[in-house]
């Protein structure tokens, strides 16, 4: 809807930009810093903070604005978690020095992050995390293991979940922090995956000091801090592609252009595909046209469901496509990736890559347990470790 | 991109609509048609044309109709499927409504925006837009036809050429047909004389195709809220039917059933909206829009209504409770102007994906 709501004064502001900054000559970061100061890199966070307090839904005439003066935007492959979880976190709970000091950096990509959230014996039980940080005067030291970091390798900072109590209930005994990761103590070892890249990493954190002025939010409230990062993970699923984006683009672009795949029954199965990855990318803009209209969807739960089902679905299909390519593969050597890619390499790197989808950011089985729950009311499960001391809980 | 969501007027029309039905419609009645198929079901829309005025909702105002639009009907239609209601909305007011509107027909609208007539397309119900052929003589099976006092009937005409054709209840043979779905019961009609023409031509194919165009935007809606009926039925009966000394909604096997119902809806109302939204825009898109909902919503619906029934175990199998009387409009519903299986192949013509 850009063209119908186009706010002179955002178009103007975008105008100013691309005549003081020109999107040809200018290197990418030092656009980006301008944008940011601009108040054009999230419109709805505040003046001075990269923002200009408008509603969420105005970002979409900047990001088409810029997009056609051919502007770069953020890397949002190498920096997913610094724009999308960490940005916004910071400024619903962070301090005015932090939002200071981190958000500009951020969106230009001069700074990369990662997430410490998930241990090997806390993945979808999150709250289950076991890295202790003890304070120490204005410090806290920090012990522990992390797993599942997605560029950790490239990150020069990480939002990290620990647990500073261990006498009160699990979810009571977290707090939130931002994390240099050049400190000493902090060691990173690639974990390879089943595509053979090392996307993922463990972080093993020996005595890691953080000042208590990186503490993001009170002690003790980590989890609703790390609530508001995950509910902008999944708010940023889905919402806004255009039609054929996603892995069904990919095979329908085969379908047209090389008859040899056309049979029969392949045809069933892809207009089956294309029915269903296009129904969900309108539930996705209906979701978004909700969020923009201020009204609460909980639907971004199911859309994350259903966006790892179909692209799991889709990729496994694109190889019995064209089988004797779906034979080969791209490249087994381990390498570690700049940033996450679901499109990129062959069909055989996205069927095994998708496997990660209904996995990452909850599994699919947490997610079915919250939309029955939150969404559809329906009784909990059992839970033995509920309004115990963490220390007491069997694990 | 065509707004997905409810206006507040939308949402006003809904709750009229659902407050005349609760009043209007016993809870009963759909499995009573079963059973007693000349059952009189008028009172039900006399109370929705005349009090809410839906019999012309998509009549413009000159013509003595509301003047609202497919966005509107969508909802009525939602709250229509909820409750199986048989009535001749989807029928009348939206499919040969629409196919008047297109001919540019003034002779008959006004008493069909009155409610005091209803009309139906002379068509096999299976009829879409594109793949239809003129009536020989008689059609079957033909939906709204029992209820009907005005037949507009694609014939051939003249020189080979297509005619839209207006025929009275004196001229028509009706034979009901023992339906899957009794609540919008079907009939083979059989027309006799020549009737009065309403259009010719390309005129009229245009007009027939608009009806079927109308019909696959907004019977989605229908099935839409018939699907949510199912949802909202099954786990309010998951939250309190006791068994192993649980309720069977804290079971995960259950609670996953019914979150990936609750998924398929979401996406069910999103490609109904979009089907309705596009038609009310004149957008180039609404036969993708159309296609696309026809080849989704029928299955959801479908399967609504079968995870509805095994969800309720023994008790979903049997007469007294109302989801089989749902079951039976889904499967139907699903067939109604073309099967989601055609449907998908009318779209891999529109999107450039072709079978061979």
């Amino acid at each position: 809807m850009p063209d119908q709501q186009q706010s002179p004064d955002l178009r103007q502001r975008v105008d100013e930009l691309l005549a003081s900054h020109d999107p040809a000559t200018t290197e990418p970061s030092e656009f980006l810093g301008a944008r940011f100061d601009a108040g054009l890199a999230w419109v709805h966070f505040p003046e001075g903070k990269g923002g200009l307090g408008l509603s969420r839904g105005r970002q979409e005439e900047v990001d088409a604005l810029l997009e056609e003066a051919g502007a770069p935007g953020p890397d949002l492959g190498r920096n997913s978690i610094g724009l999308g979880m960490a940005a916004p976190t910071m400024v619903a709970f962070g301090t005015e020095e932090m939002q200071q000091r981190y958000l500009r950096p951020l969106f230009t990509c001069t700074d990369i992050w990662c997430q410490l959230f998930s241990e090997p014996g806390a993945g979808s039980d999150l709250a289950a995390v076991a890295t202790r940080a003890v304070p120490d005067g204005d410090e806290w030291v920090v012990d522990g293991q992390k797993v599942w970091t997605s560029g950790a390798h490239n990150a020069d900072f990480a939002i990290l979940v620990a647990r500073t109590d261990t006498s009160v209930p699990k979810h009571a005994g977290l707090t939130y922090f931002i994390v240099d990761m050049t400190d000493p103590g902090i060691e990173i070892r690639p974990l390879r995956q089943i595509t053979g890249e090392a996307e993922f990493n463990e972080v093993f954190l020996s005595g890691v000091r953080i000042h208590d002025r990186n503490r993001v939010g009170a002690v003790g409230e980590g989890w609703k801090v790390a609530t508001t990062t995950l509910n902008n993970e999944r708010v940023a699923i889905g919402a806004g592609n255009d039609r054929e984006a996603g892995q069904i683009g990919l095979v329908a672009e085969r379908w047209r252009r090389d008859p040899s795949v056309r049979t029969a029954g392949n045809h069933t199965e892809l207009m089956q595909w294309w029915v269903e990855t296009e129904v969900t990318r309108l539930a996705g803009e209906r979701l978004r046209q909700g969020l923009e209209a201020g009204q609460p969807g909980p639907e971004s739960s199911a859309m994350k469901l259903a966006f790892a089902h179909q692209a799991q679905q889709v990729t496994g299909f694109a190889l019995e496509l064209a089988p004797e390519e779906g034979l080969t593969y791209h490249d087994w050597t381990m390498v570690r990736p700049e940033g996450g890619s679901f499109l990129g390499h062959g069909p055989g790197f996205r069927y095994l890559r998708a496997k990660g989808n209904s996995i990452e950011g909850g599994t699919s089985e947490i997610m079915r347990n919250i939309v029955a729950e939150r969404v559809l009311g329906l009784p909990p499960e059992h839970r033995p470790d509920k309004g115990i001391p963490f220390k007491d809980v069997p694990r | 991109m065509t707004d997905l969501l409810y206006t507040d007027v939308e949402e006003s029309l809904r709750s009229s609509v659902r407050s005349t039905l609760q009043r209007s419609l016993d809870e009963g009645l759909a499995a009573r048609l079963y059973d007693e198929p000349g059952t009189d079901v008028s009172a039900v829309w006399q109370a929705l044309a005349g009090q809410i005025g839906l019999a012309g909702l998509l009549v413009p105002e000159s013509l003595g109709g509301v003047g609202a639009g497919p966005r509107e009907a969508a909802v009525v239609l939602e709250e229509l499927g909820r409750t199986v209601a048989p009535t001749p909305f989807l029928t009348s007011a939206v499919i040969a409504t629409t196919a008047l509107l297109a001919a540019g027909d003034e002779t008959h609208l006004p008493a069909l925006a009155a409610g005091e007539r209803t009309a139906a397309l002379v068509l096999p119900w299976t009829a879409r837009r594109g793949a239809w052929s003129p009536v020989q003589g008689s059609a079957e099976p033909v939906a709204g036809a029992l209820t009907a006092d005005l037949f507009v009937v694609p014939t051939t005409g003249e020189g080979g050429v297509t005619s839209l054709r207006a025929y009275e209840p004196g001229d028509v043979e009706l034979e009901a047909i023992t339906s899957l779905d009794m609540t919008r019961p079907l009939a083979r009609v059989t027309v006799r004389g020549e009737g009065s023409e309403i259009a010719s031509g390309q005129a009229a194919e245009a007009a027939v195709d608009a009806a079927l165009a109308a019909g696959a935007a907004l019977l989605p809606s229908e099935q839409l809220g018939l699907a949510q009926w199912c949802l909202e039925t099954t786990v309010e009966y998951a939250k309190t039917r006791v068994q192993f000394a649980r309720p069977i909604g804290s079971f995960q096997a259950i609670k996953h059933r019914l979150a990936d119902l609750y998924l398929l809806l979401v996406n069910t109302q999103a490609a109904a909206r979009y089907a309705a939204g596009t038609l009310a825009d004149d957008d180039p898109d609404q036969h993708v829009a159309q296609a696309l909902a026809q080849a989704f919503c029928g299955d959801a619906a479908v399967r609504a209504a079968e995870e509805a029934l095994q969800l309720h175990g023994g008790i979903g199998m049997t007469w007294e409770h109302p989801v089989h009387t749902r079951l039976k409009r889904a499967k139907s519903d699903q067939l109604a102007l073309g099967t989601p299986e055609r449907h998908r192949a009318d779209l891999a013509g529109l999107v450039d994906l072709p079978a061979h």
